[in-house]
């Protein structure tokens, strides 16, 4: 596998990481969690139903369009019936989660460690997902889906925060994340960012490349000098976001009226904006992005039929439909050959490794720095999350 | 009102055992109360107080942050941090604001209509308009937020409305919270203020008038003071529903948040359930404050 | 009332603008479900009839709908109960701490809807271990809802008076054979106006449930929330909520012809 230099420093930092992970769930104990009986050798009969926890647009059996399903199929394949719910945040998620209801979790890489260091994840064995072998070798083994060296899950699809921009009202051409930091006051309160603490990291990454004397290394492992500095960059951002946005409908209106005209974006939003024109692209700084992973609860009461969902959305033909339909890249190749857009491939990006290594993941700030500084604490989420609301003010 | 006497006759005793107990009770007027309010306030005990006090409880934990495994051992760190930090004064500072004015706008605009419907309108178009106030309701919250989203954008209908008078869009922000806000709880205020009109008697107007009082005059020293109680009451549904309200700002507020968004904030996405029940502590002392100070109007009788 | 024509002009005017200000939001809602923009922004750049029929295709829409009168049905009847239990408790007697219920059934309303909701939220499932479903929200919808059908109840026993119970008593009649033949009927219409804006209270609240409902529990403002979230599903939404406005004309029209009084309705 081919590491870039970025990405072999977040796999120390991950070790590390993981590290603390194991010995938190060791002392932290209590709760609900089974016993950790490793992952399942072989599997037996499908138990006839699964119940699954993902985001909007994930498990879709058509009761909200029919021609979006790719739950019946699977579900005719396999005899077992899906019922599933989604949720709005990850914390949401964990929550729901840990009352054991459901076999399969799809996760965020700032909710993976949770799962797992709370012990609500098992261990998956790939080798019993056959269609494991197609995926992505660079979305393999990292540090939000892999600890200690044991698989927790199978990557969903990914994509990145970008940066859009209204052509008619911003030039020149923007090439650089300042242009929504030091240079927002250009579009006073037409600047748009995305409402969630984990957007702190998006000016991590931005000060990272332009102060280096701040020393950050990973966007999500700040000290409390860096924490600082970038609470700073987003308070002065704040005098100049006309609004933040959490939901693509929000988002996609701003930019079609005008009231917004330059913000962080996904690009599924920038290609439903119809009225203005918008283009949206990964600025040089490189940027954040998420990358989701399917897990099997440590509860689930049907592993049989959590393992062959596993192995359906994996399917070039399941996760082409999942990822186009949500608007992000899918986790295999194969996938771009059954994706209904012949250009979906290329408009996400997929398979990109140069494109991905210029991603830095969602994780979960955690105290124990993620970039395997020891001599220093960092800022853990709960700690983001306050600051984001001072900022908002 | 009409009984029908015949029908209200005693019917012949059937179960000796009912009679008894029924006797029984009318001879008890305190175990007839106690039986009426058992079972209402065991369950409001039950489901409501015991899940507040529960709440406020809580308020004295904390959480950890990364396992989101609650610390039962007490301590004030909470409280301390929402009294002291500027943050939390500022923006329940800013909710009570944009709802004080929210209240005051659907007042100033429930008055005139109530009073047309109560006093004017003939019991027709009365009925016709009771409907009429009454329909928006049924539009989902969410929709009607967005739709407000929708006239009030850039080049919306608001704007089109607004230009040939040398106005514009307020934008989203403050202004477009309350002007939504005060849309969607119109109709519950409206209500109370059109019932309450409905029990001044006329005749007191009328004789005011033939006193030589001027219309103004008689609104004001005979209608609004007769009303005050329903106002109030109609006020505390509009007054608390935007206090407590965190969707209507994340869909036309702009980048501010009320303290809905805070509670919200940390209960949603940061899991820290101890920090958003002090936080919800602001508006539970608020509003019990203006429950208390508003109970002796009688306007509690009103809602 | 004797007013001058001026005075009557002037209210006539009001009144039109206000109903208008309160109509254009519904229309833009309309107008809209027939906008082929898929996120509903002004101004519309054709007619399509694409989002009706989606609506009427969509299976989730329909059973969100159903779980919501469900909820609303399940939530009303309780408070129904409960809330002229305590009305004819606290109208027809006096005792101590008195004020102090009047103002417990009034704070679940009175209270922001984020507070009831984390706070129940908290006590099924950090105290009492419930999972949360459709019961927890019928629970919890069914206790802010009491004040609405408490206060209809409650302002017609006062008007009422105690008389003809007393004169039923004194006839000889038991304290049910009372209630059914002499209160219930005197208070018909102002339950049907509680219960009516209780069933309305519930239909539409979206932050109290977004806190209780459980997994698989999707009434209708949750189905909203989430298709919103949902690529393409905006424009569907709108015309749910046009449907809304158009059927629930006629339960209140209903309400108000039986009710015979308009007072019922408040």
């Amino acid at each position: 596998m081919r590491l870039t230099t970025h990405t072999s420093r977040r796999a120390a930092g991950a070790l590390v990481a993981s590290g603390a992970l194991v010995l938190l769930a060791a002392c932290g104990g209590g709760g609900s969690s089974s016993e950790d009986t490793g992952a399942a050798a072989k599997l037996g009969e499908n138990e006839g139903q699964v119940s699954i926890l993902a985001w909007p647009g994930y498990v879709e059996d058509g009761s909200n369009d029919p021609e979006v399903d790719w739950v019946s199929a699977f579900e005719k394949d396999t005899g077992c019936q899906v019922t599933s719910k989604t949720y709005g945040t990850s914390d949401e998620a964990f929550n729901l989660a840990k009352t054991g209801d459901y076999d399969v979790v799809v996760a965020s890489g700032d909710l993976t460690a949770r799962m797992v260091a709370s012990k609500q994840a098992a261990e998956v064995n790939t080798d019993l997902i056959p269609n494991y072998a197609g995926v992505y070798d660079f979305l393999k083994d990292k540090e939000w889906n892999t600890f200690d060296g044991k698989n927790y899950g199978v990557p969903h699809g990914y994509g990145a925060n970008l940066l859009m921009y209204n052509e008619d009202e911003v030039s020149p051409a923007p090439t650089s994340w300042s242009s929504v930091f030091d240079e927002s006051s250009k579009y006073k309160g037409k600047v748009t960012a995305y409402d969630s603490p984990i957007y702190i990291a998006d000016a991590a990454l931005y000060l990272m490349n332009t102060q280096p004397d701040l020393g950050i290394k990973n966007p999500y492992a700040l000290d409390d000098e860096q924490f600082a500095a970038t609470v700073e960059v987003l308070k002065n951002q704040r005098a100049n976001v006309g609004e933040y946005w959490s939901d693509y409908l929000k988002e996609i209106s701003a930019f079609e009226t005008g009231d917004t005209v330059i913000g962080t974006t996904w690009q599924v939003i920038a290609n439903s904006v119809e009225k203005s024109k918008v283009k949206a692209f990964l600025p040089e700084e490189g940027s954040t992005g998420w990358s989701d992973t399917w897990m099997i609860s440590s509860q689930a009461k049907n592993p049989n039929c959590s393992y062959a969902w596993l192995n359906y959305i994996e399917s070039p033909e399941a996760n082409a439909q999942a990822t186009e339909y949500f608007g992000e890249a899918p986790n295999n190749p194969e996938a771009c050959e059954f994706a209904t857009d012949p250009t979906f491939c290329d408009t996400y990006k997929a398979g990109d490794e140069d494109f991905a290594s210029k991603l830095w993941y969602w994780r979960t700030p955690v105290a124990e720095c993620l970039d395997g500084r020891t001599d220093v604490e960092c800022k853990d989420y709960s700690e983001w999350t306050k600051a984001w609301t001072e900022i908002k003010g | 009102m009409s009984v029908d006497t015949t029908r209200a006759a005693v019917p012949p005793s059937r179960g000796t055992a009912a009679r008894r107990a029924s006797s029984q009770l009318s001879a008890r007027p305190r175990l007839r109360l106690s039986l009426l309010l058992a079972a209402p306030l065991t369950w409001l005990v039950l489901v409501y107080v015991v899940a507040l006090a529960a709440l406020l409880v809580s308020a004295l934990w904390t959480v950890d942050s990364f396992t989101g495994e609650i610390d039962r051992s007490l301590t004030l760190d909470n409280l301390k941090e929402i009294t002291t930090e500027s943050l939390y004064r500022t923006v329940a500072l800013r909710t009570v604001g944009v709802a004080a004015l929210v209240t005051v706008v659907d007042v100033l605009v429930a008055l005139p209509i109530a009073f047309y419907m109560a006093k004017v309108a003939s019991k027709r178009a009365q009925r016709i308009l009771v409907i009429a106030v009454l329909t928006p309701l049924w539009a989902s919250y969410l929709v009607k937020a967005f739709a407000w989203r929708s006239v009030l954008s850039d080049g919306g209908i608001f704007q089109w409305a607004a230009s040939p008078f040398g106005l514009d869009t307020p934008g989203y922000g403050l202004t477009a919270v309350v002007i939504t806000q005060a849309y969607i709880w119109l109709p519950y205020v409206i209500l109370p203020i059109f019932a309450g009109l409905e029990r001044v008697p006329n005749s007191l107007v009328d004789a005011a008038g033939d006193l030589g009082a001027s219309p103004w005059t008689s609104m004001r020293t005979i209608v609004l003071p007769l009303l005050v109680p329903a106002i109030i009451a109609g006020s505390i549904f509009s007054f608390s529903l935007t206090l407590g309200d965190y969707i209507t700002v994340n869909i036309v507020g702009g980048a501010n948040q009320m303290l809905g968004n805070l509670v919200y904030t940390n209960v949603g996405a940061a899991n820290n359930l101890p920090l958003a029940a002090a936080i919800a502590l602001i508006p539970i002392v608020i509003m019990i404050g203006y429950l208390t100070a508003v109970r002796r109007t009688g306007a509690l009788e009103n809602l | 009332m004797i007013l001058s024509s001026t005075v009557r002009r002037v209210l006539v005017a009001l009144t039109g603008l206000v109903l208008l200000v309160m109509y254009l939001p519904l229309v833009v809602v309309v107008i809209n479900s027939f906008n082929p923009s898929r996120t509903l922004t002004w101004p519309p750049t054709g007619v399509t009839l694409e989002w009706w029929r989606r609506a009427w295709e969509s299976e989730g829409a329909r059973d969100a709908v159903v779980s919501s009168v469900e909820v609303a049905v399940a939530s009303t009847v309780i408070a129904l109960v409960l809330g002229t239990l305590m009305s004819l408790a606290l109208q027809r007697y006096r005792f101590f701490g008195k004020s102090s219920v009047n103002l417990l059934v009034i704070l679940p309303i009175a209270l922001p809807g984020i507070v009831t909701g984390i706070a129940l939220n908290n006590a099924f499932r950090g105290i009492l271990g419930i999972q949360l479903g459709i019961l927890t929200v019928i629970v919890a919808h069914a206790t802010f809802c009491i004040v609405t059908v408490f206060n209809n109840v409650q302002a017609r026993l006062r008007r009422m008076g105690g008389s003809f119970e007393e004169a039923s008593a004194d006839l000889g009649a038991g304290v049910w054979t009372t209630f059914r033949l002499v209160t219930f009927p005197q208070l018909r219409s102002a339950l049907l106006a509680g219960g009516l804006l209780a069933f309305a209270l519930s239909f539409d609240e979206i932050i109290v449930t977004t806190f209780t409902a459980g997994a698989g529990t999707t009434t209708l403002p949750i189905w909203i929330l989430n298709n919103l979230f949902r690529p393409n599903q905006a424009p569907v939404v709108n015309v749910v909520a046009v449907v809304l406005i158009l059927v629930s004309i006629l339960p209140i029209w209903l309400a108000q012809k039986l009710s015979g009084d308009t007072e019922a309705l408040r």
